[in-house]
């Protein structure tokens, strides 16, 4: 069982008033941020490593962004991956999810012979959950989203997902792609030794021309979209305090519930 | 745009015409040949093992031919044969963009035996429906789907397409534009129509509701949106209103899906549906352990709510994880929120902080989440949740209308 998990490193959230944007692109600039592992990247990652402990194989960690992303895959590393290729390039600044997902289908491709891609339901700074399907479009295998159990029957996965109502029970043959959500398992944390040992493997690093890809589709060249006006919304602030005993309370709650007109 | 077998590499192997949802590809004499009704779906594609189907589309630079896309598309999305209330937003955002642009507003209905669905779609503003009814097509299933909608995609060269947030919508749009190579928008909280170049402007929220930003997809066709539920506004239906059933031929078989349901199971619990519900109710560590969550599930009920759980609730187990609200949960636009017990971190406040009316309860005065609270209510929920439960049931039994 091979396995390819896609990570991403993502502005730690507690530190968000410090952002800042580029004026000209819109795009958001990470530089100087406390980063981390994006929190639904973990999963993918527990779910890699505990099924590669029970039935062998390998886990590569996979993520595309600036050089200290190198930090993201130093966890990975940690947690039990057994490579890490960091896709770094001038070339790729400014993706959308379409050239993102080109890029890491070229890496995917370059790595080959897998039989899984783990993602994170979405990353927590742009909230999107696109790269796990538009990937799998472009690695031309199926998806299976937002799943909180996977089983291995063979060379099928069964795969329970998350819907609205309730959950959905998908099978399917390997290779495929698969999204988790929280619920799926408990990420484990790595120890000093683990982490000791992971600093001193080497990660590769991929450029635009370590891929077979056309120029004009990475980054900002290859996106269809793109950010024209990026604003701070006026932070909310406290209206009403209600005090008093517990039965004056619910009167006054009761007004507001039942009340359009004081909505 | 083209499609090409490369017959040094086709077996014969038959996967591809298995996999048409269109009965357009056959095998003759060990070789795949396409037909004349080919739509380009790329369902073959998906299905050779071999790499001997060749998809030429549109270029990357952009899409040919822009000015032919016209007209704003809708994807009218069912769920055991019922619209979903999302869909019916979607038809009131639309029917507002169609307006502005002059064009018209189309709905794209999948599954089986929903045709009576297209007089609720008329009603709530759509002139046409293309309709794709087929036994396969009853429950969602991301291949098929795709399949479809890029053949709708290809014949009829919509501007604009819009999709629910929800579990599908998020499943199969981005699935979708990647297979169309267009931009795709998530989770926007507004549209609107650029009045010097007719582009759609997608507004959406990013690092939870911190920042909003506009996007635009100008060279690529269609322009691609998923809508956050609860955001727009539902349509006041008028059930004389008539439209146009376009039937779009399918011929599907499902032996050719590689990812199939084959069990779903429906939760009884109502209050889980957290993102569509108009009332939330949310209760954090202050509810001190599991079997005190029937002080929240009590108003929820009481308020046709559903019930929301911080993520120090979840990782004790006193809910499951589909309630959690926040980073690592859902993110929900309730037009009330209520956080009881609840402390309001970061965390917390990314996944509800866009809501209409924020109402906190808490014993502190100064927890975050009071700072952002429309009423910030100071006291012991375990005093004033069961009373404010029984002034509610008081009032609408006295005739006051119910929430």
């Amino acid at each position: 069982m091979r396995i390819v998990v896609c990570i991403k490193q993502v502005p730690d959230i507690a530190e968000m008033e410090k952002m800042e944007t580029d004026s000209e692109t819109g795009n958001i600039i990470r530089e100087g941020l406390p980063a981390i592992v994006n929190p639904f990247d973990e999963y993918a990652m527990e779910e890699a490593v505990s099924w590669k402990e029970r039935q062998g194989g390998e886990v590569i960690a996979v993520t595309m962004g600036p050089p200290q992303a190198e930090d993201a895959l130093i966890k990975c590393l940690s947690m039990g991956a057994d490579q890490a290729i960091l896709l770094s390039d001038r070339q790729f600044a400014g993706s959308d999810t379409i050239a993102t997902t080109l890029t890491l289908a070229g890496a995917i491709r370059k790595i080959g012979d897998f039989d899984l891609v783990l993602c994170g339901q979405q990353a927590i700074d742009g909230d999107t959950a696109q790269v796990g399907p538009m990937l799998a479009e472009n690695l031309h295998i199926p998806q299976i989203t937002y799943v909180s159990k996977l089983e291995m029957e063979g060379r099928y996965i069964k795969a329970t997902r998350e819907v609205e109502d309730g959950y959905e029970v998908v099978r399917c043959k390997l290779p495929a792609l698969v999204t988790v959500v929280k619920g799926i398992n408990v990420p484990r944390v790595p120890t000093y030794n683990n982490l000791s040992e992971a600093m001193d493997k080497e990660i590769p690093i991929w450029r635009a021309e370590d891929l077979d890809i056309e120029k004009d589709r990475l980054g900002l060249l290859g996106s269809p979209t793109a950010v024209t006006r990026i604003w701070t919304p006026e932070s909310r602030s406290q209206g009403h305090v209600l005090r008093g005993g517990p039965s004056e309370l619910a009167k006054q709650l009761a007004e507001v519930l039942l009340n359009p007109l004081q909505r | 745009m083209g499609i090409r077998i490369i017959f040094d590499k086709c077996t014969g192997c038959k996967k591809c015409v298995t996999g048409c949802p269109f009965g357009e590809i056959e095998v003759i004499e060990k070789k795949a040949v396409v037909k004349e009704g080919c739509t380009l779906c790329g369902a073959c594609q998906e299905a050779c093992e071999f790499e001997a189907i060749e998809l030429k589309r549109p270029a990357f630079q952009g899409t040919a031919d822009l000015e032919k896309y016209r007209g704003v598309f809708v994807f009218a999305e069912q769920r055991d044969g019922e619209l979903r209330a999302c869909t019916l937003e979607l038809l009131g955002a639309g029917r507002r963009l169609a307006d502005r642009l002059g064009q018209e507003l189309a709905t794209v209905l999948l599954g089986d035996g929903v045709e009576g669905l297209c007089q609720h779609l008329f009603a709530h503003g759509a002139d046409k429906v293309y309709l794709a009814d087929h036994p396969s097509l009853e429950l969602y299933q991301t291949e098929s789907y795709t399949a479809v909608l890029t053949a709708v995609i290809s014949q009829y060269m919509p501007s604009i397409f819009l999709f629910g947030a929800t579990t599908t919508g998020r499943d199969l749009a981005p699935r979708l534009a990647s297979r169309v190579n267009t931009g795709l928008t998530a989770d926007c909280t507004s549209l609107d129509i650029e009045a010097e170049t007719g582009l759609l402007l997608q507004t959406r929220p990013a690092w939870g509701g911190n920042i909003m930003a506009t996007i635009k997809t100008t060279n690529h066709r269609p322009q691609m949106a998923t809508v956050r539920p609860n955001v727009m506004k539902k349509p006041t239906p008028d059930m004389g209103r008539e439209g146009k059933i376009i039937h779009i031929p399918v011929n599907l078989d499902p032996k050719g899906i590689k990812a199939r349901v084959v069990e779903v199971i429906k939760s009884n619990d109502r209050t889980v549906q957290i993102e569509e519900a108009e009332i939330v109710v949310s209760g954090g560590r202050g509810l001190q352990n599991a079997e005190n969550f029937k002080v929240i599930e009590s108003l929820a009920k009481t308020l046709g709510a559903a019930v929301g759980a911080s993520r120090p609730v979840v990782d004790s187990g006193w809910k499951s994880h589909p309630h959690q609200v926040g980073q690592t949960g859902k993110t929900v636009q309730p037009k009330i929120y209520i956080a009881c017990g609840i402390s309001g971190a970061v965390q917390h406040r990314v996944g509800m902080e866009t809501a209409d009316m924020i109402i906190a309860i808490n014993k502190d005065p100064d927890a975050p989440i009071m700072q952002i609270a429309d009423y910030a209510v100071v006291g012991d929920l375990f005093q004033v949740v069961p009373e404010l439960v029984k002034e509610i049931k008081s009032r609408t039994k006295k005739g006051e209308s119910a929430v």
